[in-house]
C-alpha cells in the first residue's frame, strides 16, 4: 500500500509555524481561519444588536458604560466620547448601527463560516480528497478576505463614522455623500470597498469548490452518493460565481457616484434610483439562498445521523435544491412591490415567490419523513439542527405572507420584515451551532462539551423566539423598520411595552451565548478526547482521524455507497459507512 | 478485486485529468467575470433606454478606428491560436513569435485607445460630463471601455509571462496547459470587446 505509506509520510511533513498556521496551504487550516474570523464577527455584529435593542427599548438612555468614564472624558474628544456622547447613542450611530448589524451577520459572518469554514473543512474530505483543487488560491481567498474585514471595522473609526444607508444601500441616500447628514463620506465607501473586495475572495473560493467537487471524488463517490452539504456547498458556490459580479458592479457603479461626480443612480443627471434596487436584488436573493442552502445541507447531515434512519428522498433533497437555484434568479421583484412596479409584474414576482416556497416546503417535509419512525437521539448538533428546522418553517411561512402584494403593501418596512429576516436568516445560525457543536470533534480533535451545550440550546431556543416572534406584531401594529425612536410617535406608544420585552429577551438571548463561547474555548484546549467516529456517522470525513492530518486519510477511501445507510438490514451495525464493502452472497452484489 | 479498486486513485466520474483542473478554473472565473460585464452592459442599456437626450455614438466616437482595433483584436486571437498550436507542436520558433505577436496585438489596442481616450477628453467628453447630451454617455464609455481595457492590460501581461516561461521550450506536445489557459483568457478578452464594440458604439 504505497499510498498509505505516502499519506504518512505527508502526516509527519514538518512545517513551521508561520506556514502551520498562518499562511497556510491545508483546507483544514483555512477552515479553522475562517471560523475564527466569522466567529469574531459574529461577536461584533451581536454587541451592535445589543446596542440597537437598547435604544429601542430605553430610547436614548445612556448605555451602562457611562459612570465607567468620568466627566472629563465625556466631554473630551475621544473616539468614543464623540460618537456616543455621555453613552447616548445619537441617531446618526443608530443609523450606523442597524446598517453594519445586517452587512457584518450576512457578509462577515454566515457566509465565511458556512461557505469559508465548514464548505473549505468539509468538501475535500467528504468527497475523499486530499485537499482542494488550488491549495494556494484558497489560501489567496482566506488572505485576500482579511482586508475586507479590516476595512469593514476600520469604518466604525473614520470622520462620519460606519456606513449608515440600511445594508442595502438605497440610491439616492447612498449615491450622495451629503443625504446622509454625517461629517464623512467614508463610511459608505469603505462599505463599498470592503465588499467589492470580498468579491474577489468568494470568487477565488467559488472556483476552487466547483473544480474540487467536479474533479477530485474519490472512486466510487458518484454525484448521488455526494453528502448533501456537500451539494449544497456546490450550489451555493455557482449562485455566489454568478451573483456576487452583480454585486460587485453595481457597488463599482455607487462607489463612482459618490466619489467622482456621476450619476448612475441619481435622476438629476439621467440615472435611475430603481436601476440600484434591481441589481442589489437580482443578486440580495439567491444571496438569501446562498445563506440558507448550508445550513439546510447541515440539517440534511444531522438528522439522519441522529434519527439512525437514511434521509427521506435523498433525490428530492438535490433536486429541490436545484430548483431553488433556478428560481432564486427570478423573484427579486418582491422586494420592490413598494418601489413603484407595474402590477402585472408585481403578480408575476407574488407567482414565482409563491412557486419558490414549494421546495422549501419539500426539503422541510422530507427532514419530518426522515425523523418519522426513528429512533431519535437528542445531543447538541440534533437540537440545534431541529431548532432551524422549527424557524425555517416560520420563517417560511411569513415569507408568504409578504410574498402576496396586498398583503405586503401593507407590512412591508415594518417589524413584520425584521421578524421574517431574523427566523429565516438569524435561524441560519441554528444551522452554524448545529454544525460547529457536530464537526468540532473532527475539526479541533476534542469534543465540546454537552450540558453546556443543551443549557446554550435552551436558552438560546426560548429567548431566540421571546425575542423575534413578537416582532410580528409590532408589525401589524405599524412599527416602522429602520427608526431611531419609536417614542417620537404618537401612535406606536402603546406598542412601547412590546420593544421592552423584546430588548429584556434580547439582552438575555445575547448573554446566553456566553454559554457557548465558554464550552468553545474551553474544549479547544481541555475538552475530552474525540475518537475518529464520535456519533457513529457514515460520511467519510469520520474515517479519517480527529483532526485529520495533512492529506486527510491514511489509506485513500474508496466509495461503495450513499451516504445514509443507517440501520441497514446489511449489517449488524446501525451504521455503514461509506467506505465499507459488504460481501453479500447472492448475485448481483452492486452497493 | 478490492486491491484493484484501491489502487485507482484518480477521480472516479470525472473525464477531466489533473492538468486541465487549471482550465476548469478559467472557465469558472470567466463566467464570474461575465456576469461583471453583463452587469455593467445591461445598466448600459436601462440608463440610455430611458435617457431622451443620449447621443447617436457615431456622431462622437470615431468608428473607424475602433473597427481596425476590433479587428486588431481579432487577429491577435488567431496568433494565440497559432502559438498554442505551435506549443503543442513543440516549435519553439513558432510560438515565441506567435505569442509575441499576441502581445503586440494587445499593446497596439492599448495605445490606440489610449489615443482615442486622450481625443475624447480633449474634445470634452468625461466622465462626468458629456457637451453632446446625457452625461451618462461618457461616465458609461470611459467606465465599460476603461473596464475591458484594464483586461487587456492584465492579458497583455499574463502572456509575457507565458512568454518568459516558455522562452526556453517548457511548453511542449505534453505540457501546454498553461498557453491554453491564458488563451482562454485571451479569448475571452476578444469575445467582450466585440460585445463592447457592438453596444457602445454601433448601435
Ligand atoms: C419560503 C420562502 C420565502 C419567501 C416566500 C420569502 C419572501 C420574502 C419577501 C416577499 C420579502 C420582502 C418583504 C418586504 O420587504 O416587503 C422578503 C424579505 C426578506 N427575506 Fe425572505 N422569503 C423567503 C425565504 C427567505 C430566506 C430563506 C431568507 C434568508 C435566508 C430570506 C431572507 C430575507 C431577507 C433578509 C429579507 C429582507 C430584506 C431587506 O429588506 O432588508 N427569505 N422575503
Ligand atoms: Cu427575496
Amino acid at each position: 500500500m504505497s499510498e498509505a505509506g505516502a499519506a504518512v509520510h505527508a502526516e509527519h511533513e514538518r512545517e513551521g509555524f508561520v506556514r502551520h498556521y498562518i499562511f497556510s496551504k491545508d483546507h483544514k487550516m483555512i477552515g479553522r481561519q475562517f471560523l475564527f474570523a466569522g466567529l469574531v464577527m459574529l461577536i461584533v455584529g451581536g454587541l451592535l444588536a445589543m446596542m440597537i435593542r437598547w435604544q429601542l427599548g430605553w430610547p436614548e438612555t445612556p448605555l451602562p458604560i457611562t459612570g465607567l468614564f468620568s466627566e472629563e472624558f465625556w466631554d473630551g474628544d475621544s473616539w468614543l466620547a464623540q460618537t456616543l456622547p455621555y453613552g447616548t447613542i445619537t441617531s446618526e450611530f443608530y443609523n450606523a448601527l442597524f446598517s453594519m448589524h445586517a452587512t457584518i451577520m450576512i457578509f462577515f459572518v454566515v457566509v465565511p463560516i458556512m461557505v469559508g469554514a465548514f464548505g473549505n473543512f468539509l468538501v475535500p474530505i467528504m468527497i475523499g480528497a486530499r485537499d482542494m483543487a488550488f491549495p494556494t488560491l484558497n489560501m489567496l481567498s482566506f488572505w485576500t478576505a482579511v482586508p475586507a474585514y479590516i476595512l469593514i471595522l476600520l469604518s466604525f473609526f473614520v470622520p462620519g463614522g460606519a456606513a449608515a444607508a440600511g445594508w442595502t444601500s438605497y440610491s439616492p441616500l447612498a449615491a450622495v455623500p451629503d443625504y446622509l447628514g454625517v461629517a464623512g463620506p467614508w463610511g459608505v465607501n469603505l462599505w463599498c470597498i470592503s465588499l467589492i473586495i470580498l468579491g474577489f475572495s468568494s470568487l477565488m473560493g467559488s472556483i476552487n469548490y466547483i473544480t474540487t467537487i467536479v474533479n477530485m471524488r474519490a472512486p466510487g463517490m458518484t454525484w448521488f452518493r455526494l453528502p448533501l452539504i456537500v451539494w449544497a456547498i456546490f450550489i451555493v458556490s455557482i449562485l455566489l460565481l454568478l451573483a456576487f459580479p452583480v454585486l460587485t458592479a453595481a457597488l463599482g457603479m455607487l462607489l463612482f457616484d459618490r466619489l467622482f461626480g456621476t450619476h448612475f443612480f441619481l435622476p438629476e443627471g439621467g440615472g435611475d434610483p430603481l436601476l440600484w434596487q434591481h441589481l442589489f436584488w437580482f443578486f440580495g436573493h439567491p444571496e438569501v439562498y446562498i445563506l440558507v442552502l448550508p445550513a439546510m445541507g447541515v440539517t440534511s447531515e444531522i438528522l439522519p445521523v441522529f434519527a439512525r434512519k437514511p434521509i427521506f428522498g435523498y433525490r428530492a433533497m438535490v433536486y429541490s435544491m436545484i430548483a431553488i437555484a433556478f428560481l432564486s434568479w427570478i423573484v427579486w421583484g418582491h422586494h420592490m412591490f413598494q418601489s413603484g412596479m407595474d402590477p402585472a409584474l408585481g403578480t408575476a414576482f407574488t407567482l414565482t415567490t409563491m412557486i419558490i416556497a414549494v421546495p422549501s416546503a419539500i426539503k422541510t417535509f422530507n427532514w419530518l419523513g426522515t425523523l418519522w419512525g426513528g429512533s431519535i437521539r437528542f445531543p447538541t448538533p440534533m437540537l440545534f439542527a431541529l431548532g432551524f428546522v422549527f424557524l425555517f418553517t416560520i420563517g417560511g411561512l411569513s415569507g408568504i405572507f409578504m410574498a402576496s402584494t396586498p398583503v405586503d403593501i401593507f407590512i412591508h418596512d415594518t417589524y413584520y420584515i425584521v421578524a421574517h429576516i431574523h427566523y429565516v436568516v438569524a435561524g441560519i445560525i441554528f444551522g452554524i451551532f448545529a454544525a460547529i457543536y457536530y464537526w468540532f470533534p473532527k475539526m479541533f480533535g476534542r469534543m465540546l462539551n454537552e450540558t453546556l451545550g443543551k443549557i446554550h440550546f435552551f436558552l438560546t431556543f426560548v429567548f431566540f423566539n421571546l425575542t423575534f416572534f413578537p416582532m410580528h406584531f409590532l408589525g401589524v401594529g405599524g412599527h416602522m423598520r429602520r427608526i431611531y425612536n419609536p417614542l417620537h410617535y404618537e401612535f406606536l406608544e402603546p406598542l412601547q411595552g412590546i420593544n421592552v420585552f423584546i430588548s429584556v429577551m434580547a439582552l438575555c438571548l445575547g448573554a446566553s451565548q456566553l454559554f457557548f463561547l465558554a464550552n468553545f474555548l474551553w474544549s479547544l484546549f481541555f475538552g475530552r478526547r474525540a475518537s475518529e467516529n464520535p456519533w457513529q456517522a457514515n460520511t467519510l470525513e469520520w474515517t479519517a482521524p480527529s483532526p485529520p492530518p495533512h492529506g486527510n486519510f491514511l489509506t485513500a477511501p474508496v466509495v461503495y455507497r450513499g451516504p445514509y445507510e443507517y440501520s441497514s438490514p446489511e449489517v449488524a451495525e446501525d451504521w455503514l459507512p461509506q467506505t465499507r464493502r459488504v460481501e453479500v452472497a447472492s448475485a448481483g452484489g452492486h452497493g | 478485486m478490492s486491491e484493484t479498486a484501491t489502487a485507482r486513485l484518480e477521480p472516479f466520474e470525472s473525464p477531466l485529468t489533473p492538468e486541465s483542473w487549471g482550465k476548469l478554473g478559467m472557465w469558472i472565473f470567466l463566467v464570474g467575470d461575465a456576469m461583471t460585464f453583463g452587469t455593467l452592459l445591461a445598466a448600459y442599456g436601462a440608463v440610455r433606454f430611458a435617457s431622451a437626450d443620449w447621443p447617436h455614438p457615431a456622431d462622437v466616437l470615431g468608428i473607424n478606428m475602433t473597427a481596425f482595433m476590433t479587428f486588431l483584436l481579432i487577429c491577435s486571437s488567431v496568433t494565440m491560436v497559432k502559438g498554442l498550436s505551435a506549443a503543442r507542436h513543440d516549435d519553439l520558433a513558432g510560438f515565441r513569435r506567435f505569442i509575441g505577436l499576441t502581445i503586440l496585438g494587445g499593446a497596439i489596442f492599448l495605445g490606440l485607445q489610449a489615443y482615442e481616450w486622450t481625443h475624447l477628453i480633449h474634445s470634452g467628453l468625461t466622465l462626468s460630463g458629456n457637451p453632446w447630451g446625457a452625461s451618462l454617455f461618457g461616465t458609461t464609455f470611459f467606465i465599460i471601455t476603461g473596464f475591458h481595457g484594464m483586461h487587456v492590460l492584465g492579458g497583455v501581461g499574463y502572456l509575457l509571462c507565458i512568454l518568459a516561461l516558455g522562452w526556453n521550450g517548457k511548453f511542449n506536445g505534453h505540457n501546454y496547459h498553461p498557453v491554453e489557459i491564458a488563451g482562454l483568457y485571451w479569448h475571452f478578452v476578444d469575445l467582450v470587446w466585440i460585445m463592447v464594440f457592438t453596444f457602445v458604439y454601433l448601435l
